[in-house]
């Protein structure tokens, strides 16, 4: 009793019922306890459990074979491992830099005060509506030598016009950039929108007076004030790049060859396909380690900035 | 807006030069729908074209004869892998799933969410950064685990074990939408009715949920949008009659056998991208706010 009616003083006077008053004031934790317990087991016994297969020999079925950290020696060693981990970083780099150029640039001009704004702003962000798999399928399309942007040029009379970006193997991660933009270029745009609108006018005003020039005020004065919009911007986009699997699929297949592959399909190929679990669930670790990289100092720092507030 | 308007005027400034500059304002904006809208156009174009039309035409060419022949081809006939029977019956497979995973993730959500910020105790902040982890964890590093919990429950394969797992994992996003919403609903109306004796649930039904519609419909959206266009926990965890529609089109697209029909490929995409395509024209307002809320709050 004195712990339900510490914490729920509105109970103070129902003494008559102390069992109601108890279970009342238990209620929230009941509720919430099947959320807690599933994220326990569900996430973090599952990060548990996957870093134990990753110390085992396991291939086809988990084994419980123990073989301390031989797996990630194996990956380290593993040419298509080092495939995949530098086209991330080829990929994730040039969507983020690309996506954050046009989507802050689409959202400036949008600011302008455009007739249309409405319709415009739907155009740019309904990819981001659609799967990755329906993505993949179009730009295979789209970029399919023989059917697609090639042909259609050379149709109009530029007979040595080459785009085949999709069959050449020093290229083809670079196809995924492509269609990963134009999927999610559009929400960077709506961030940005967001952020310009929500800065004070009285600073713009104040610039104004100062004569400023509007490419200058924009330079010195609004877009350092969206530097937590490029920040949130920058953390989704890289965890969208890392976790990047259907639109390799769809796309690329991971090929040609595996020229393609990221980390997130030489996870699904190695667990699934080539009975390597145990060298699977290493690569899902690093995987891990990799968007905990980015997350905490993220975290870190939103913590951070809302202390100061 | 209003400083929108302030801005816009600066260049609308009737010079000569400002008028050049509007015009090629107006003219990247164009480009860049136009930009946009090409696949979509593309993918259409090509969904109502005869074969025949296909190889030696161009992308952008308009259908001599249209048809809707691919569309029932891709709906009934079509091949995914082994089998002949259009992606159609997949296309109820993902609104089985959908719809299950949807309405339970969204209830437990809101009710985790006002919990969370209507009764606190201690360590109710810490309770919601755990659950929040779920939202930012590769979803590789539950597969494993996940495939072998599904068949120990007698779930593997099936449409259950799919909604299961889109619950489980959905379920961060849930809260952290409704929590945030309900931290701006004042206490006092909760703490008021708390006086008259009212209960958790009463409180709940006759208080906090009359409010919710607009976060209800956020979360919906996106539960729908990200459960629609799931591949991964699909192709890992359905079996041949289970799988959700994006795991059918991948199949159709990369089925090897028999010449290849792109126009039935792009109708089966414009199947498949439909329904999030009309929730997106119908409510992208929320479809936004659900984007920056599900991605931005931290």
């Amino acid at each position: 009793m004195p712990i339900s009616t510490s914490q729920v003083p509105a109970q103070a006077g129902t003494r008559g019922h102390s069992v109601s008053a108890s279970l009342q004031s238990w209620l929230p934790r009941l509720v919430l306890a099947p959320s807690v317990a599933i994220s326990l087991f569900f996430v973090y016994g599952f990060m548990i459990w996957t870093f134990v297969l990753s110390l085992t020999n396991s291939r086809m079925l988990p084994s419980y074979h123990f073989v301390g950290f031989g797996q990630y020696a194996r990956l380290m060693a593993n040419e298509r491992w080092w495939v995949a981990a530098s086209n991330l970083a080829i990929f994730g780099g040039l969507f983020i830099a690309i996506c954050l150029v046009i989507g802050a640039g689409l959202a400036i001009l949008l600011d302008q005060r455009i007739r249309q704004e409405g319709t415009l702003r739907t155009l740019y962000l309904y990819p981001m509506a659609l799967s990755f798999i329906v993505t993949g399928v179009v730009w295979k399309w789209l970029l399919n030598p023989g059917l697609g942007i090639q042909a259609m040029v050379r149709s109009w009379g530029f007979d040595s016009f080459t785009f085949d970006w999709l069959v050449q193997p020093d290229m083809a991660v670079y196809t995924l950039v492509i269609a990963a933009v134009w999927q999610a270029s559009g929400f960077v745009m709506a961030l940005f929108l967001a952020g310009l609108r929500g800065i004070d006018d009285e600073i713009i005003k104040a610039a104004q007076l100062d004569g400023a020039s509007l490419p200058r005020i924009y330079r010195r004065v609004i877009l350092p004030c969206l530097r937590p919009v490029v920040f949130s911007a920058v953390m989704i986009l890289s965890h969208i790049a890392i976790k990047s699997f259907d639109l390799v699929v769809a796309l690329t297949g991971g090929g040609p060859g595996y020229s393609s592959d990221l980390p997130a399909t030489f996870m699904y190929a190695h667990a699934f396909t080539r009975a390597q679990i145990g060298l699977g669930s290493a690569s899902a670790m690093l995987m891990l380690g990799g968007v905990l990289a980015i997350l905490v100092p993220y975290l870190y720092s939103e913590l951070r900035s809302k202390r100061d507030v | 807006m209003s400083d929108a308007i302030r801005r816009g005027q600066v260049i609308r400034r009737q010079t000569p030069a400002a008028k050049a500059l509007r015009g090629l304002l107006y003219a990247v904006l164009i480009v860049a729908a136009v930009a946009y809208l090409m696949p979509l156009v593309v993918m259409l174009l090509t969904s109502i074209k005869p074969l025949a039309e296909i190889t030696p035409g161009n992308l952008l060419a308009l259908p001599r004869s249209p048809t809707v022949e691919p569309w029932v081809k891709a709906w009934g006939e079509a091949c995914t892998g082994m089998r002949c029977e259009g992606v159609g019956g997949y296309f109820w497979n993902s609104f089985a799933i959908v719809i299950p995973a949807v309405i339970i993730s969204t209830l437990v959500g809101a009710l985790n969410g006002y919990a969370l910020t209507k009764w606190r105790f201690k360590g109710s902040n810490l309770v919601f950064a755990m659950m929040l982890f779920g939202c930012f964890i590769p979803f590789q590093v539950v597969l494993l685990p996940m495939a072998q919990t599904l068949g120990w429950l007698g779930l593997a394969s099936s449409r259950s074990g799919l909604v299961l797992v889109h619950v489980v994992f959905g379920i961060a996003f849930t809260t952290l939408f409704f929590r945030n919403f309900y931290v701006g609903i004042p206490d006092e109306l909760v703490n008021a009715a708390k006086l008259d004796g009212a209960g958790f649930f009463r409180i709940f039904w006759r208080i906090l949920l009359p409010v919710s519609a607009p976060i209800i419909v956020v979360s919906v959206i996106w539960q729908f949008t990200q459960i629609w266009n799931d591949f991964l926990f699909g192709v890992a965890f359905s079996g041949h009659d289970t799988q959700p529609v994006t795991v059918a089109l991948n199949n159709l697209v990369n089925t090897s056998t028999g010449a290849k029909e792109y126009n039935v490929d792009m109708a089966a995409a414009m199947i498949a991208a439909l329904p999030t395509l009309v929730v997106y024209v119908l409510a992208g307002k929320y479809f936004v706010r659900g984007l920056t809320a599900g991605s931005v709050k931290g």
